[in-house]
């Protein structure tokens, strides 16, 4: 026994727990369940709903168990007349001021209050005086508010607080005035701020576009994984007779511990959205009409037989799933091309044989909150990946010292050490590495790029932090990834990294860039990064090419396919385009041939892997919208009609497993192995030039997601896109 | 027996501008403070003298103010912090509100010894806004006679005594006489009690060892050292060392605010106060803040004001602040009065506190409407036994003690009330007051 552990004793059961623990988690891990409306484990103390009072032997009062720290020989009764008493006295006064409007309340039937309340509350109320009446507030088109039915346990405010630190709810009043609210009217616009509609035990924060729409009690849980990026958060879909009706966090301490970003809660709209294409089409002669799937199909598969060797292409979003992305290779090996690319949002290519075999962070995400420093660059990770800028966050809090590189600031709610700004990246990144380097040789690679550079002292500070670190991470995000002159970017964050002992990473777009590219869909790699003889044309430089037959994956072009200028005029003039989509555009309309309607990631079984290599397969949650389909199917029916062998998958499971037999264990290495020295590519390093995709645009789920569209955030920026 | 006045914290009193320094200093003022100075004193020595004197601290719950110091780790190498307590708001009460209009250098020197003796080098008196009319600026005034006669400020008179004193006023909420509720609110905060532990001694103001006195009690320090701790201990009565300043309202001939040694039988207060006004008869008193219980003129006649004797007689000393009421006062009507002030007091924070205030306060109305009901008794006092013990501050205990104490000793005037519709048992007795 150590000195860590008291003795007590719960309900009469000997109970060992760690010194300094409080009572309610104790008898959590026990399995004594303490009634309680304030308490949430991954917020502040707050002891104020009385709750969970129970009984401590010579205690003169009852006690909270949510803020009693365990004591050796303490002897708890939970379930004592005592406690019961305490509790059953604090559930009437909850309910007092409660509108008992349960029927008509989103809440019902999963409302903690409700709950408890048939444990512990009376069937027939004392309290015939009136009730309070609180005005609800406007908080944005995320989270309804019914502030009659608030309880008062703050966990909304603590949320702000201490999740997020962007308070924006608090408490104005006091007495039995005090209401929670944001004082000023505005609304609520954290990009996690939604997760306040788990936290409110009570029908107060609900969800806004959900309202009024299903109840709890009908609808069946089904796990997903979020596609909208490199994170994975894992969810659950709530499903009504095949149809999506909202979803909520599945919590995995490893990954989005049990948070969603609103992006992940609120893009299920599009599911529904009217641009939902129905059915298969096709243009002849410039005129669009309908057909069935089988006439459709041998559409495509025809163009893609009658394409010479070499003169087709593939394009497939970093959110294709793992299978449908092992079926497109293996579909372009039979067709003969390897005109085949995944990263649609990048625009330097040029030292793409230096990348590691799969994008990803460097460690595991919960690691970040481990690291001592940690250098972005080129990032709005707030907008990339919330979850990632949460776990920066706290890893600052843990006192982490974080600096960014990034030619616009943006705003962060922790301490942050440096922040270089207002120039390009390769200039900012040189004097680092200059700094880096102190009298050390630079690089070959990036030697040429540092020539003449000198370093501030900013600059020696974030090199000095990242030397000084046990565990240092240098963090490439979308805009570097994005960069004009990525080469340089990266390879200036590789000599970062490498000359102060820290760990390169990167984010990736998509939700399974890193997927996308293990099953090879490159065009100078195959299936785990075995280079190809022959590089085929990367996503830059494909639609420059006069080609026989495209086919586009889960793409708009005119918003997705950023490797390129121009992407719609230029797929337009070319001879056949077929898209697999789950949505119709103008932009579509224009630039292909054939429309094949797939189904969102609602809609399919699959597989995504994560920025640090996580597999998270699912299955599909609900029913497909018109003829819709999933993508992996309609890829082995390609399959099929182009005489590919062995194609005859039954499952998307088996196409997962072979791919992973395929692939066997693979780990990224992120050192940077290039010798050449780095030039400034295709170039410029001007801020203006960089690509900031709004938090709200990136995939054409969330373009449709119609809450999400009305958030601040998405507001302003489709002014200032309006603007420029 | 005559009762000497005026010994302690009031010791200026009566003579012209009582409140600067000169006047203060002729009134030995400051000689503890010098003799701190000069190293007299050592911190321990302070403390232990405190201990001897039999203080208790006089913000209402009469905790012996040298213990309170010994917790504090005097000796850990961090900011430590003072904090007197000035945020008087307990109704009834007044007399911290005296000591900073006419005697606040004596104030200005109790926070300084208690300072030292803890180690603390900053501290704060919290102010209740309500007193930004005068007390505010007497107070200031004091201090800043204080600095420039090279009273405070760093490494005083070549001592290497570091003591800082500020003001701070707060706006004027009962809560923020709680001691945690206060240092919230000293920091800019809503005024919203902590839980306890962490007891402020450990985590206070911004998280260092602070202690929270209230205003008498600091203002008794300069004449405990100057005098003695026996001196002091033998003013009152055994456990209640000193004197106290009552507060005396209501149905008097003479109230007002009367420094007494501890321990003083009610019937001479009543007596110095020139009895109950207009030859009436005393029905009942609140001795010590509405949040004590009450007592019937039986009881406490026959009590001593002291910690001890009304605690013996179910009731408690609390501040000092005696209202005293007549055989004309109807009982409902006060209770109510009383629990209307504890609803909108409430901070809002725990649900008992903020849920069953409003809830006690809407039974009593109704019973004064008329509308009452035979079961409303039995619920009004389960109503305040639920609320009592359950909150995170003491605000709930205040507003269940009138209730319990009311319906215990004057049960008969709500059953009364309830049976007639609203018609009070005073009704037609003279002019019913309250």
């Amino acid at each position: 026994m150590t000195d860590d552990v008291v003795n007590i004793e719960v309900d009469g059961k000997p109970v060992e727990a760690r010194k300094g623990q409080m009572l309610i988690e104790v008898t959590d891990e026990i399995g004594t369940y303490i009634p309680r409306f304030c308490y949430h484990e991954k917020l502040s103390i707050a002891a104020n709903c009385r709750m969970c009072l129970v009984e401590i032997e010579k205690a003169p009062k009852p006690m909270p168990a949510c803020a009693t720290p365990v004591g050796e020989g303490m002897k708890v009764f939970t379930r004592s007349p005592k406690a019961i008493a305490a509790q059953k006295a604090t559930m009437e006064f909850l309910l007092i001021n409660h509108p008992l409007d349960c029927p008509i309340c989103d809440q019902g039937g999963e409302c903690e209050l409700q709950d408890l309340a048939v444990g512990y509350g009376r069937d027939v109320s004392r309290y015939n005086d009136g009730k309070r009446v609180v005005k609800d507030k406007d908080i944005g088109p995320l989270v309804s508010t019914d502030m009659t039915r608030c309880i008062h346990c703050t966990r909304c405010v603590r949320f702000g607080e201490e999740v997020t630190g962007m308070q924006q709810l608090g408490t104005t009043e006091r007495g039995e005035n005090m209401k929670i609210g944001t004082f000023v009217e505005q609304s609520v616009d954290h990009e996690l701020s939604a997760n306040i509609i788990d936290l409110c035990p009570v029908g107060a924060l609900n969800n806004k576009p959900y309202r009024y729409s299903a109840r709890a009690w009908e609808m069946v849980q089904r796990a997903t994984v979020s596609p909208h990026d490199c994170v994975g958060s894992n969810m659950f879909a709530h499903v009504l007779r095949g149809t999506v009706k909202r979803i909520v966090p599945r919590v995995n301490e490893k990954i989005n511990e049990t948070w969603l970003a609103d992006r992940d809660r609120f893009s299920y709209e599009a599911i529904y959205s009217s641009d939902r294409l129905a059915t298969p089409r096709v243009k002849e002669s410039g005129v669009w009409r309908e057909l069935d799937w089988e006439s459709a199909l041998s559409v495509a598969a025809d163009a893609l037989t009658d394409a010479e060797p070499g003169k087709s292409g593939i394009l497939a979003s970093p959110s294709v799933t793992l299978e449908e992305a092992h079926l497109l290779a293996r579909i372009a090996a039979a067709i003969d091309t390897s005109n085949i690319d995944c990263r649609i949002g990048r625009r330097d290519f040029s030292d793409q044989d230096n990348d590691p075999v799969y994008p990803s962070l460097g460690c595991d995400i919960d690691a970040i909150e481990k690291q001592d420093a940690i250098f972005v660059i080129g990032s709005n990770v707030r907008r990339e990946a919330p979850i990632l800028a949460h776990r920066l966050r706290k890893a600052s809090l843990a006192g982490a010292r974080v600096s960014f590189a990034s030619s616009v600031e943006h705003e962060y709610f922790f301490d942050i050490a440096d922040y270089l700004s207002g120039a390009g990246l390769v200039e900012m990144l040189s004097a680092v590495a200059v700094a880096a380097a102190a009298d050390k040789k630079l690089p070959t690679a990036v030697a040429g790029l540092c020539k003449g550079v000198t370093a501030d002292d900013v600059h020696r500070r974030i090199a000095a932090s990242l030397r000084a670190a046990d565990q240092g991470l240098v963090l490439l995000g979308n805009i570097a990834n994005r960069h004009a002159a990525y080469s340089a970017v990266r390879g200036l964050a590789a000599a970062i990294a490498e000359m102060t002992g820290a760990v390169l990473g990167s984010l990736s777009d998509g939700s399974n860039s890193a997927g996308a590219h293990l099953a090879g869909l490159l065009p100078h790699r195959s299936q785990g990064g075995q280079p190809r003889g022959e590089a085929g044309l990367h996503a830059g430089a494909l639609l420059d090419e006069a080609l026989d037959a495209i086919m586009l994956v889960n793409i708009e072009p005119d918003a997705d396919l950023l490797a390129t200028s121009g992407a719609v005029e230029k797929l337009a003039r070319q001879k056949f385009v077929v898209a697999l989509t789950p949505f119709v555009s103008d932009a579509l309309l224009e630039a292909a041939d054939l429309l094949l309607p797939i189904g969102t990631f609602a809609e399919t079984s699959g597989t995504f892997i994560n920025v640090s290599g996580t597999w998270q397969s699912f299955a599909g949650v609900a029913a497909p919208v018109g003829e819709a389909r999933p993508a992996w199917k309609v890829l082995r029916v390609l399959g099929n009609l182009l005489d590919i062998p062995d194609f005859d998958y039954v499952t998307s499971e088996e196409v997962r497993d072979e791919v992973r037999s395929q692939l066997g264990d693979l780990t990224p290495d992120n050192s940077y192995a290039g010798q050449t020295a780095l030039a400034m590519a295709s170039g410029d390093d001007s801020p203006a030039a960089e690509i900031d995709i709004p938090i709200y645009s990136v995939d054409g789920l969330v373009r449709r997601a119609s809450a999400l569209q009305l958030t601040v955030e998405a507001r302003l920026a489709a002014s200032k896109a309006a603007d420029s | 027996m005559a009762y000497e006045q005026n010994l302690v914290c009031f010791n200026t009193f009566g003579s012209e501008e009582s409140w600067t320094l000169a006047t203060y200093e002729k009134h030995d003022g400051y000689s503890a403070w010098r003799k701190v100075l000069a190293g007299e004193f050592t911190p321990e020595q302070i403390i232990d003298e405190v201990k001897a004197s039999g203080l208790r601290g006089r913000g209402g719950a009469g905790f012996p103010t040298g213990l309170k110091w010994s917790f504090m780790p005097r000796n850990a190498d961090v900011q430590k912090y003072l904090v007197c307590n000035s945020d008087e708001s307990e109704p009834g009460t007044c007399h911290d509100r005296e000591v900073l209009r006419y005697n606040p250098h004596c104030l200005v020197e109790g926070m300084a010894i208690a300072a030292y003796a803890m180690g603390a080098t900053v501290a704060y008196n919290y102010i209740r806004g309500e007193f930004i009319d005068e007390p505010v600026p007497r107070f200031e005034a004091a201090l800043r006679e204080a600095y420039a006669a090279g009273l405070l400020g760093k490494n005083i008179q070549g001592s290497g005594i570091d003591v800082d004193l500020y003001a701070f006023v707060g706006a004027g909420a009962y809560i923020c006489g709680e001691e945690t509720a206060l240092l919230e609110s000293l920091e800019g905060k809503q005024g919203k009690p902590r839980f306890k532990p962490p007891f402020p001694a450990n985590y206070g103001l911004y998280g260092q060892p602070t202690t929270i006195n209230n205003t008498q009690s600091l203002a008794s320090v300069p004449a405990i050292l100057r005098n003695g701790a026996a001196w002091f201990a033998g003013l009152g009565p055994e456990g209640s060392g000193g004197t106290a300043q009552f507060s005396v309202s209501g149905h008097v001939e003479r109230p007002g605010n009367y420094e007494l040694p501890m321990g003083i039988p009610f019937r001479e207060l009543l007596d110095i106060c020139g009895g109950v006004w207009r030859g009436r008869s005393l029905k009942a008193v609140i001795p010590g803040g509405s949040s004590v219980p009450v007592m019937p003129a039986e009881a406490i006649m026959d009590c001593t004001m002291d910690y001890t004797s009304l605690q013996q007689a179910g009731s408690s000393f609390g501040t000092g602040a005696v209202m005293v009421m007549d055989d004309t006062t109807c009982m409902v009507s006060v209770l109510r009065r009383i629990s209307r002030f504890y609803m909108a007091e409430s901070c809002g924070q725990c649900t008992p506190c903020r849920e069953g205030t409003g809830w006690l306060y809407r039974m009593l109305t109704r019973i004064l409407d008329g509308e009452g009901q035979e079961d409303d008794l039995d619920k009004l006092l389960d109503v305040a036994n639920k609320i009592e013990g359950h909150t995170i501050c003491a605000l709930g205990d205040a507003a269940a003690w009138p209730v319990q104490s009311f319906l215990k000793h004057f049960h008969h005037e709500f059953e009364y009330m309830i049976r007639n519709h609203g018609r009070s048992i005073v009704d037609g007795t003279r002019n019913a007051a309250a």
